[in-house]
């Protein structure tokens, strides 16, 4: 099924201006500026019907109508309310393509007997969009291609599968939507109609126009369609509800949310696999969507986990679900499963605590973001601010390294308690044993080293200096990790010293 | 008053029961640590809230005590360390290989990092709910409004429900009233060099709350092999630096 929006930019400004959408209103142009010369770009319903065309000059037009209402374009803005448009459609199937800058290409196989039929499911499409302000031209045929040329020339038109063939026959060439030289050069050939170019040899048209023309050809006979391309990936399983009379309820909203966890995990549970990201689409009356994903750190099938997490989630939002005049819809989908075996009560004290702790981590990541919930993982190098790293807890595999100690049994600990990402720069007072370190002074009672530490030469292109560490402590009993960079100190060199760390 | 000696003999008996695995969860947290864990009467009280302040300029030290605490206290359950995006510039990244040295294992720590103290005290709240936790520490740099006595009291509840150990661990801010079942006052103390060797960490620890007892100030070397607090050796000379926060102290 394709849908064409003709006065989209138009649209865009008059739906929230009632004064430009008036009866007596002036005709309402966009222009942009196209090879120095501003030109029309898109004409609402009523410039276009006083003979303004696209892509004519400003100055023709307004020399033809002085009268005229000019606004620039804002291509962004045309985009964003497409998207929004797509977005709402993905009520009807979740396969929904952006069609250049004013179309939408819905794949409906096997969704149009939920509304009815593709006939009703049309006019219910197409009722809903004129609602909402839009002009808009729709059609569904076999393949994208033919269900595009119908409408943009057949509006509402609905082509039974296999007839594409004969019925786009009449239509101009245009309606392929070929490049203009090649379009040009159809006319030029005497092939004005999609049938006189499609009566011509395959071999003719590909020896003179190359292999996607044809294929374009073929798509727009029916013959071989080329699936779209969603804007999203379909998710793996979703379940829906929608209502009559749109709620607006928090408890409503909690307890559908709940029920479609419930039936979703039923499916799942048949097939043995476990959500990690769920996904509810929330599908406002007057067509906004609002979408919020919470993630799990494992396979989970549990209604009530979900519910918890979400309600979580609903409670930190900077912009809280605002239901408006209610939704009419809400879907769930499991964006990504993955196998989980059949739930066995295991009591076992050990697989409890961490599947605790997993549904702790779930809870934390969902309030504040999985960036922000940690774990340490052991790194393959003695570099010092490297030896590890924190990564999320919510998608961390089991570390395969081991952690291993550097100090000796008995021995004090040989790295610090707090490392400073990047180590602070210090000095030594000229022939004293005073460390300078954040503008203050600190003897140095007792100094321990050094620990050399070279650099990996094999990771980097220019290698940094090798450092020599230093343990040192001040009169009040403070350790600190100091390091001098570089490797030989010469006499005419002041060496540079750095502290890394601080030791408990 | 009891004397010493049946105490520390009771003491010496509950950690080898514990060790025979007979008593699960002991409702006290020995430190190893022979007269402070007199004074609290056999160790800190689990599921309840204990705050550590670190007298300015030694962070470090506080951050290394109260891993201890929490180490006693989590024994080898999961730790969670709740830290906040300024205290890593401020006073240093905690680092795993640290821990690590220091005798906490890094794989059983979890670090949720957030963005203010509103944010690092509920998700202590959140967290001490969950009764697989040993120990949860929420590092507060500053004294933020939102630590009041009421907060405090809600975390001491929480921490009571599941018994979850909560450690409060505040720098750059002086000791103020609040609803903690112990308080401390840490700081660095100083061995002065009598052998060459780099001794184990130790802290000056001056216990200036104790809710049900009293209160005290000891040296406390931690044995990062055995995971335990102990007296010093006796021949370090050791020199225990006057306060500098003796006013807050007695408060």
């Amino acid at each position: 099924m394709a849908l064409w929006f003709p006065h989209l930019p138009t649209d865009r400004l008059q739906r929230p201006n009632k004064a430009l959408a008036a009866r007596d209103a002036p005709p309402l142009v966009v222009v942009a500026k196209v090879d120095n010369a501003l030109r029309l770009s898109a004409l609402d319903r009523k410039a276009a019907s006083l003979g303004l065309v696209i892509g004519q000059p400003l100055a023709n037009a307004r020399a033809m109508l002085p009268a005229l209402k000019v606004v620039a374009a804002n291509a962004p803005a045309d985009l964003n309310l497409l998207t929004n448009i797509a977005d709402w459609c993905d009520r009807f199937t979740p396969f929904v393509a952006l069609d250049g800058a004013d179309g939408l290409l819905l794949d409906v196989t096997g969704a149009a007997h939920l509304f009815g039929g593709e006939q009703v499911m049309l006019k219910k499409i197409r009722g809903n969009l004129q609602a909402q302000g839009f002009a808009v031209r729709c059609a569904m045929a076999g393949t994208a291609m033919a269900a595009r040329a119908f409408a943009r020339y057949r509006d509402g038109a609905v082509i039974a599968l296999g007839a594409e063939a004969g019925e786009i026959a009449p239509l101009p060439i245009e309606a392929l939507n070929l490049d203009p030289i090649t379009t040009h050069a159809f006319r030029r050939a005497g092939l004005k109609t999609v049938g006189q170019a499609a009566s011509r040899k395959r071999q003719e048209i590909t020896a003179r126009f190359g292999a996607a023309t044809i294929a374009t050809l073929e798509s727009a006979l029916g013959h071989a369609g080329k699936p779209i391309s969603p804007r999203t990936p379909a998710p793996d399983y979703w379940k829906e509800q929608g209502f009559a009379e749109p709620i607006a309820m928090e408890e409503a909203i909690r307890a559908t949310l709940k029920s479609l966890a419930t039936a979703l995990f039923e499916v799942l549970e048949q097939r043995g696999e476990g959500a990690r990201r769920l996904e509810a689409a929330f599908f406002r009356a007057d067509g906004a969507v609002r979408r919020i994903a919470i993630e799990m750190g494992a396979p989970t099938r549990d209604p009530a986990i979900i519910e918890r997490l979400f309600r979580e989630k609903l409670d930190t939002l900077i912009d809280p679900l605002d239901p408006g005049f209610g939704f009419d819809l809400i879907r769930l989908s499991a964006s990504r499963v993955e196998r989980a075996g059949a739930e066995v009560a295991d009591l076992h004290a050990g697989v409890l605590a961490k599947k605790e702790i997993s549904f702790l981590v779930d809870r934390l990541a969902a309030r504040f973001g999985s960036h922000r919930i940690l774990l340490f993982q052991p790194n393959d190098t003695h570099i010092p601010e490297a030896a590890w790293s924190a990564v999320p807890a919510q998608y961390s595999k089991p570390a395969k390294l081991p952690w291993k100690k550097i100090r000796n049994a008995r021995d004090a600990p040989r790295r610090p308690l707090r490392l400073f990402t990047r180590p602070e720069p210090v000095s030594f007072l000229p022939g004293s044993q005073l460390l300078r370190w954040r503008r203050v002074q600190h003897a140095v009672a007792k100094s321990e080293g050094p620990e050399r530490i070279a650099m990996e030469w094999w990771r980097h292109q220019a290698v940094p200096p090798t450092r020599d560490y230093f343990r040192m402590e001040d009169g009040e009993g403070r350790r600190y990790w100091l390091y001098r960079s570089g490797m030989t100190p010469r006499e005419d060199v002041i060496p540079q010293w750095f502290l890394h760390g601080v030791f408990a | 008053m009891a004397k010493p000696v049946c105490a520390q003999k009771i003491i010496a008996l509950r950690a080898s029961v514990a060790k025979a695995g007979l008593e699960k969860k002991s409702s006290r947290i020995p430190l190893g640590h022979a007269a402070a864990d007199l004074c609290l009467k056999g160790g800190l009280k689990r599921g309840a809230l204990h705050e550590v302040f670190a007298v300015i300029g030694h962070e470090a030290a506080a951050t290394g005590f109260t891993a201890g605490l929490a180490a006693r206290a989590a024994a080898n359950r999961h730790l969670l360390w709740i830290r906040q995006d300024f205290s890593a510039r401020e006073y240093g990244e905690i680092s795993a290989t640290g821990f690590l040295e220091f005798g906490l294992d890094p794989a059983r720590m979890l670090l949720p990092c957030v963005a203010d103290a509103a944010d690092g005290l509920r998700a202590a709240t959140d967290a001490l709910s969950c009764a697989a936790l040993g120990a949860v520490v929420i590092e507060i740099p500053g004294a933020p409004k939102i630590l009041d006595l009421v907060t405090s009291r809600r975390l001491t509840l929480a921490s009571a429900q599941k018994t979850v150990t909560a450690f409060l661990l505040r720098f750059g801010s002086l000791p103020a009233a609040s609803s903690a079942e112990t308080r401390w006052l840490v700081r660095a103390a100083f061995l002065p060099a009598q052998n060459e060797n780099w001794g184990h960490p130790v802290f000056a620890a001056d216990l200036i709350r104790n809710r049900h007892g009293q209160t005290g100030q000891w040296v406390m070397e931690w044995n990062c092999d055995d995971g335990v607090f102990q007296k010093p050796a006796a021949n370090s000379g050791l020199v225990v630096p006057a306060s500098s926060n003796r006013q807050a102290a007695t408060a």
